[in-house]
Parts: structure tokens; sequence; C-alpha cells
């Protein structure tokens, strides 16, 4: 199972230098997904034409037409992400059996780029939870304890990786959806800055804070997928253009006098003492490579969960409205008038975590309590906005942890919905911002399960955060490590 | 006691822009039934909206046409409620902080002009249209319609009558027209109006609770719903019942309105900022070479043609009425430079003709060219008056080259005396009564005499010439 082992930017010179065929790495896949995939569900999808689009990029290659270094790697994106004609579920009954009848503008830059695209990964019902067992289509499983969850909501990209059963995948990213389960798998992940990449085609949850970003072995892959995925999107109107050149090449691994701001706030109660161990660890390990470490206080950190959750909630009722029974997607058998197929068609088709966030939403936006909860948040929302900034006078970048604790178990966290929401606490604060964050392996907990330190940088400068973790990374081996399914 | 009618218009206009306000599906008319949609204006999952600055543009113009304040940072915002014309469960629309605000219309009314206040203008996206089939007992959506970009004009509740709220729409349309920005049919749903009223007892200034009627289609239908929710408050008041504040329907072949929905049942639409959209920002620059650019409008051609031309005020806000005419008035006036000549043919014989045949100024294949040439025609001495209104009539329809048709029809002019010469003594002979009868001092013989040498000449002499060598003959 050598093949497995290697990074994504490895096969790629491999499959480039024909020491490998794009054929034999994506079968390869294949029957890892195969073998491992019944007990870890992370994917919702595998592709049965894979090997044939695996061929014709092989084709592609030989004809000299394809430069990226991601070319014919295998991949595999997030079931919210649309792929044309190819099941876009979102991880719900609403969506089982949607066919988006065009590409996301990622999913076109992938193609473009001779991605080999094997399939559509788990997820949280609409990328709404943070542990992956909201999903319609089953919970994922964490790759070194099948006992506890992959976090959430990009459950399925993270493990995906993190079992070998794709090189490299695609998560989003609302409100910690891509770091939370880069860092209970045990992988490096990044959310870009919010207009770095576009969303066009990415079925929304918070318009306002979702972003797609990419998932990895390490910081030169995800820096090599980041080259392909970002710019400007006509058809995206919040997407940006900006030009800090091209991030694989930014990774030098000199960090001398990076200055690193580590928050006091994020280190007090609530936080697990390995975690807490993990990351200051970590800022050792950095401040030995050149980096000046600093504690500092970040104001606010009290009120990121609820203008979180009242933003992410107004957004989301207004975007899932649309599933209605009507045009696409789940309809109710059982309904005598208008009014009847909607409530039916909705009360079926949606889970738990997705109706109580869609009536939050609703709440917090009606008439009377739209100045008390909605505006109410966006202020908070400035205010945080404006702690950052001032942190970033001072800082190059912020550290911290990505989860109070590591993985919990399975079944552990849905009974208690206020308590899962308070361990998005290290997260949420970065998509109210719009600024990249990055996570990556940094330690394991006293029970064996992984551990990731997160990387806060200034907007659009996600080059930084990346030869940061590049650094950590040639100085350590957590990235590297292996358990349980994936050795 | 007596009461007065208070009115506000909410009034929306589609734009005829080329493509959608958020996608480049065609905005035509008419097309088969989802045949002008996308995943955008269907609202698949994942798709954005991207904005056509043509609507914003647009939106400026008309807000410069109604002396507005333009919103320099102006936003969209969502409008949420569920029905199946909406795809997205949501209207992209402007709440908090409209494209256009404070201006004001001026109308005609009986007793002078009067100012209408318009509270604010806001860009939006209409919806699709449902088609009910009760054969089949199914509801089908055709999503066309969707995304076509609005333009919601809110007046303040300055109507006093239905024909002030008349003369404002026509106004509106006159505004829009000149723009070329909408062709506001209200048949084909192009403008549409919704008429908020109340009434109050005279003198009193407090208004009283207003309704909402909706599924206004014509003018005239307008006016009947005015007439008859102004009558219906009266009488509820006078039997000292409440007035609900509601949501009617109009149905004009009934010839009355029915409740839809009281403010309870009012849908909370739940407004938010559209987060798919940044805000639109809008530069003096922006504003100053649209300002430039802005054709000159209805009301300011009426004044001109008066100074400039010395039309009467009638005749000039005729001609204006419709900007197809009043483009057809200048285009003719600055070929062959006679502003009264084209003015009295288009008062007389050119809107007759358009009446006769139930068309408008815009579907008239007539050129300002040919009927420039026509009067040419006249001018030269080579047809009369009498003949030129024959041969406008006869061009009217295919536009035929005037000078070609009177050539081909030998409708020239006898110019040569020797032939009216020729004919007059012939007609002299043959009437030898009618020229005793002149003779013994009978005047009426005289004008019985020029008419026959006329039908003798088919009528294509001129007149004066017959007169004259008729006297001189007669002596």
């Amino acid at each position: 199972m050598e093949i497995l082992r290697l990074s994504a930017l490895e096969l790629g010179n491999k499959i480039k230098k024909h020491e490998i065929g794009v054929r034999e790495a994506a079968q390869a896949v294949l029957d890892r997904i195969a073998e491992t995939d019944k007990i870890y569900n992370a994917y919702i999808t595998v592709f049965d034409d894979a090997l044939d689009y695996a061929d014709a990029i092989q084709k592609k290659i030989d004809a000299g037409e394809l430069s990226s270094p991601l070319a014919g790697v295998p991949m595999a994106i997030k079931d919210n992400i649309c792929v044309m004609n190819k099941k876009t579920t979102c991880g719900s009954k609403m969506l089982e059996n949607f066919l988006p009848p065009y590409n996301a503008t990622v999913v076109e830059k992938l193609n473009h780029a001779g991605a080999v695209i094997l399939g559509k990964l788990n997820m949280d019902e609409f990328a709404m939870g943070s542990t992956c067992e909201t999903s319609y289509f089953g919970a994922a499983k964490n790759p070194w304890d099948d006992s506890r969850v992959p976090g959430g909501s990009s459950g399925g990209s993270a493990a995906a990786v993190a079992l070998n059963e794709a090189y490299y995948t695609l998560g989003s990213d609302t409100g910690g959806s891509i770091r939370q389960p880069c860092s209970y798998c045990g992988v490096t992940g990044l959310k870009p800055t919010y207009g770095a990449v576009s969303r066009y085609g990415l079925v929304a949850y918070a318009s306002s804070l979702d972003q797609i970003g990419p998932i990895g072995k390490n910081a030169e892959d995800i820096a090599a997928v980041l080259d392909v995925i970002t710019g400007k999107d006509d058809r995206d109107s919040t997407s940006v253009s900006f030009d800090s050149g091209k991030a694989s090449a930014s990774l030098t691994g000199d960090i001398k006098g990076l200055k690193i701001g580590i928050p006091r706030e994020y280190f007090g109660n609530g936080l697990d003492g390995d975690v807490k161990e993990s990351v200051l660890n970590a800022a050792k390990t950095l401040r030995s490579l050149g980096a000046e470490i600093e504690e500092f206080n970040l104001p606010m950190v009290d009120y990121y969960i609820p203008a979180y959750y009242i933003i992410a909630a107004a957004e989301a009722g207004s975007n899932l409205s649309r599933y209605d029974g009507i045009k696409y997607g789940y309809r109710s058998e059982k309904f005598t008038d208008l009014y009847d197929l909607y409530l039916e068609s909705r009360s079926e088709g949606f889970g738990m975590e997705v109706k109580r966030r869609i009536m939050l939403g609703n709440f917090v936006l009606s008439s009377g309590y739209y100045d008390a909860y909605y505006k109410k948040a966006l202020q908070i929302k400035a205010l945080i906005k404006k702690a950052y900034d001032e942190a970033f006078l001072k800082y190059d970048m912020i550290l911290g942890p990505t989860a109070p604790t590591t993985a919990p178990k399975l079944g552990e966290s849905l009974s208690d919905p206020l308590k899962m929401y308070l361990t998005d606490i290290y997260t949420v604060s970065v998509n109210l911002t719009g600024l990249p964050g990055l996570v990556a392996p940094c330690g394991f907990g006293s029970n064996g399960m992984p551990i990731g330190v997160q990387f806060i940088g200034r907007h659009f400068e996600e080059n930084r955060l990346l030869n940061a973790a590049y650094a950590f990374q040639q100085a350590t081996d957590f990235h590297n490590r292996v358990k349980g399914a994936a050795e | 006691m007596r009461y007065e009618m208070i009115i506000g218009l909410e009034v929306h206009v589609e734009l005829s822009t080329k493509t959608k306000i958020f996608c480049s599906c065609s905005t035509e008319f008419g097309g088969a039934p989802n045949t002008h949609c996308c995943p955008v204006c269907t609202g698949l999952p994942g798709v954005l909206p991207v904005l056509n600055e043509k609507v914003v543009d647009y939106a400026i113009r008309v807000g410069i046409a109604t002396n507005c304040e333009i919103t320099q940072y102006n936003k969209f915002d969502r409008k949420n409620y569920f029905y199946p014309d909406l795809p997205k469960a949501y209207q992209v629309s402007q709440l908090y902080l409209p494209i256009c605000r404070n201006g004001h219309v001026d109308i005609e009314t009986e007793n002078g002009e009067k100012s209408i206040g318009i509270h604010e203008i806001h860009m939006e996206e209409d919806a699709g249209k449902l088609i009910h089939d009760p054969h089949e007992d199914v509801t089908l959506c055709d999503y066309n319609r969707c995304g076509i970009p609005l333009l919601e004009i809110v007046s303040e509740p300055d109507f006093r009558s239905a024909d002030e709220v008349i003369a404002y729409l026509q106004k509106l349309k006159s505004i829009f027209e000149y723009l070329e920005i909408s062709d506001c049919k209200m048949q084909e749903g192009s403008m549409r109006c919704d008429v908020n009223l109340s009434v109050r007892p005279i003198g009193s200034d407090k208004f009283g609770t207003r309704t909402e009627t909706k599924n206004l289609n014509s003018f005239k239908a307008i006016a009947r719903a005015i007439a008859a929710e102004y009558e219906r408050q009266i009488e509820a008041i006078e039997d000292g019942e409440e007035i609900i504040q509601e949501t009617r329907r109009w149905d004009d072949n009934a010839g009355r309105g029915y409740a839809m929905r009281s403010k309870e049942n009012a849908n909370d639409y739940r407004y938010f900022p559209e987060p798919d959209l940044p805000p639109i920002e809008i530069s003096d620059k922006w504003i100053e070479r649209l300002k430039a650019e802005q054709p000159e409008l209805a009301h300011e051609k009426r004044e001109r043609y008066q100074k400039e031309y010395g039309l009467p005020e009638y005749d000039a806000r005729m001609i204006t009425e419709e900007k197809a005419m009043a483009d057809f008035f200048e285009k003719a006036v600055s070929v062959c430079g006679k502003p009264k000549e084209v003015s009295n043919w288009i008062m007389g014989d050119i809107f007759r003709l358009l009446k006769e045949k139930s068309i408008e100024a815009k579907q008239m294949v007539l050129t300002p060219e040919n009927l420039s040439k026509l009067i040419g025609l006249i001018d030269n001495g080579k047809i009369n008056r009498n003949t030129a209104k024959k041969v406008l009539e006869a061009i009217f329809d295919e536009n035929e080259d005037c000078g070609k048709y009177v050539k081909d029809n030998g409708l020239e002019m006898v110019n040569d005396e020797g032939a009216v010469e020729s004919v007059i003594a012939r007609v002299l002979e043959n009437n030898p009564q009618s020229v005793s009868d002149y003779k013994n001092g009978k005047q009426k013989a005289f004008g019985y005499i020029v008419g026959q040498c006329m039908k003798e000449l088919k009528g294509k002499a001129n007149p004066a010439t017959v007169n004259e060598l008729l006297r001189k003959t007669l002596g």
C-alpha cells in the first residue's frame, strides 16, 4: 500500500514522470475505499465512472496538456459542492437525489488542473453540525477510533484524507467546519479568506461566512490545491481579486522574526489540558524556529458564539427556504394543499439540527426581534473584527487551539446542542471576520486522539499561514503519524 | 358628511434590459414556459446572483427624472416568503437603503399643476408566473419572468382623486417611455399598480385606515376600483363599521373588490441584508454621466415646441404624448424645416389615420422623410393640398414613396395655362346657362363653373389659377 502513503504532490510528481499511472493510483484509492469505508463512511457517493475519468486524464497528461502538479491525483469533494450530474446531497434526505446541472467553479478549476474526482464526501446535514452525525447517510467515523466522531461538518473530507481514501479533499467552513475535523482527524486544512475562493456551486449554509478550502496530508499539498482553486470569479460577486503570489512558491520554511500572538482568553476555562499543552508546545517549537511569541488579550471572546449562531442561523433560515418540495428535492406524499405540501415536505425532508437552526434563524429575523438579535449580532461582529484588526497591528499571526477537546465519542454531542455549539468557540470568529485560518496536527491527547493547532492570519495572507505550518511540519512529524485504519 | 379619498400608489415597472437582473437569461416576453431560465433565476442550490449594472443605470435615470436623491451607498435585502412562483423563497429587493428617495412628479389636474411626492424607488427581481388549470386541477409554474428587473416606485399619499392617479400613471409611463427603459404595458403586466386608499371627513387631518387593492391591469380598472373602494369605505363608516387594514383583489369583470388577507394574516417578510451581493456604491461621476446622457422628457419637449416652433400648447402636448410621435415630428422638421406644417399634418390627418386604424405612433410605418417630401410637393406646386391628403392616405400603410405615387397615378398639377384655358373654353361651351347666370350677377354660378373645370382637370390644377383664368375669360 506504499502508493497510498504518498502525499498528493509526491504522487503528482510520479504521475508526471510516468512512474505511476493515473488509473493505477485511482484504482489503489478505490480499493482502499472499498476496504475501509464500510466502517468509516467517509463517502456518500463514489463515482462509478472514476476509472474512465482517470484514463481520460492520463491521455491528457500523455499529450502534455496538463501542467498542474496535481494532475492525475485522486481526490474527493464534500457533498455540498456541485459536480455536474453527480448527486449532491448535502447529507440530507431533502437533496438525496439532486443532480446539479452545473459544476461549481472550484470543480471546473480542478477539472482544468486534471484532478481525478472520485466521489462526494459525508458531512453534517447542510453543513450544520460539529460531529458529522447529523448526516442523513449515517455518521462518518474517526479514522483513529471508530467509536469517535471525525468532527464536522466536513467530517468526511478530513476522515478520507486520514484514511488514505483520497490524497486531498475539499471541505467547506462556515464556523470551523474544515478546521475542527482536521484537528480531530490529524490532518492539515485551511479556511481561506472570505472571497479568496469562489462560492459558486457551494450549496449555501450561511452565505456571508461560507468558504471552500482544502484538506490534505501536509501544508505543501494544501498550498498546491489553494493555487488551483483561488481567484476572482465573475459568477460570485463576493469573490475578490488579489495577488499574493503562488502559495506553493511561498513555502520557504523561514519564519525568523515572525510575530505570533497568543490570546490569553483562548487558554482559559473549558480548554482540555492535553490540548492546551500540545498547542503551547507547538508555540515553543515555532519559537525555536525563530518566531517571536507573545501572549496578549483579545477582547469580545464571550460574544463569539451568540453572534455567530444568530448570523449563521438567520442566513441559513433564508437559504434553506428554497427546499420547499416544489421544484426539486424531497416532496412529501401526504398533502392536501399548498401549505401542507410545504409543511410536510420540509418536516420530513430536514433533520432535527437543520430544523432547529431554521427556526432559530427565522425567529431572530422576525418582526420585533430583528433589532434585538440580528442587528446586535452584526454590531458584535464589527467589534470582533475591530479586536482582530488591532491584534494584527502587533502580530503577523495569531496562534491558538482549534477545539477545546479531542474528538468526542459518537452519540455524546447531539443530545445537548448548546454544549455542542460552545465547542466552536475557537473557530467561529475567523468566519465572522473573514480571516484565513489553518489547522495543522500538533500532538495527541492521552486518549491517543490527534490535536490540531490553529494559525489565524490577516486577510489574504494564507501564504504566510502555509509557510508557518510548513516550517512547523519540517520540524515535527505529527502530520506523518498514522494510526488505526490509516496504518 | 362629506369625505375625501387619500391615495398612495405602489407602481411596479419591468425594465427592458436585454438580460435579467442577476443572470444572463433573456427578458423577452412570451417565450415558451421555462425557456428563459437558468440555474440562477430558478434558484438551484449553490448558485449566486450577479447584478446587471444596467438595472442600476436605469434606476438612477428614473431617479433623476423624478427629482429624487440618489442613495450613493445602497444595498439589496432579502424579502422572505413562501410561494411557488418564487423559486428561492425570497425576493431580492431593497428595504433599508433603496436607490432613490424623496422625489416628486408634477401632474396636471383640473385645479392646475400638482406635485406628487415620491417616497422611494427601489430595485428588485420579478417572480415567476403560476398558471392554474381548473380542468386538470393542477397549477403549473413558468419561471421565465423570474429575475426580470423591476423598479418599485412608492408615492406619498398625495392623491385626492382617481383622475390624479391616472394623470400620475400617465406621467410615469411617459417618463419610462422617453427614457426608453420600459414599455409600460399594463395588460402584459410590465406596469403594475397597487392602490392604497383610505377616506376621511373633509377637513380632518387624520388619516383613516387604508386598504391595498391589487390586480389592476388598466387605467379604466384603476378608476373603477378607486370609485368602488371609496364608496365601500364610506358606506362602512356610515354604517358604523370599522375599516380593516387588508389587501384586496379587484375583479374588474364583476366590478367589485374582495378581501384577500388582513394585516393579522400578513406575511412577516423577515428582511435582512442580501449576503450574496456586495453593497452598490454609486460615484458622483456615475450620476453626472447619466445626468449628461438624460434625454429630453415630454414636458421639456412640450415647452420647447411652443417656444422654438410657436406651436399651440395643445398641439405640443398632443405631439409629445408618445415619444415615437415626438421623434417623428422632430425628424420631419429637421428634414423639411416647416414645424407648423408638420404639426398640422400630425394633428389632422396623421392622428385621424392612427385612430381609424387603431394603432400607436410607434407602430406607424410612414417615415418623417416621406411626409417631408409630401410637404415639399405641395410647396413646389406639384400637387395641391387636397391631392396631398389623398396621397397621404394612400401611402400611410406601406410608406410608399409619395413622389413615386403621385407620378404613377398621374396626380401632378396641370400648370400649363394653355391646357387649363382649353378646359375652361370647353366647360363654358357646355354650360351656357351657368355663363349667362353669372353674367346676370349670380355669384354662385361662378363657383359651379370652377367646380366643373376642376372636375375636368381631375383636381390636378391649382384652384387659384383656374379662378384667375376664368375671371379673365368671362371678363
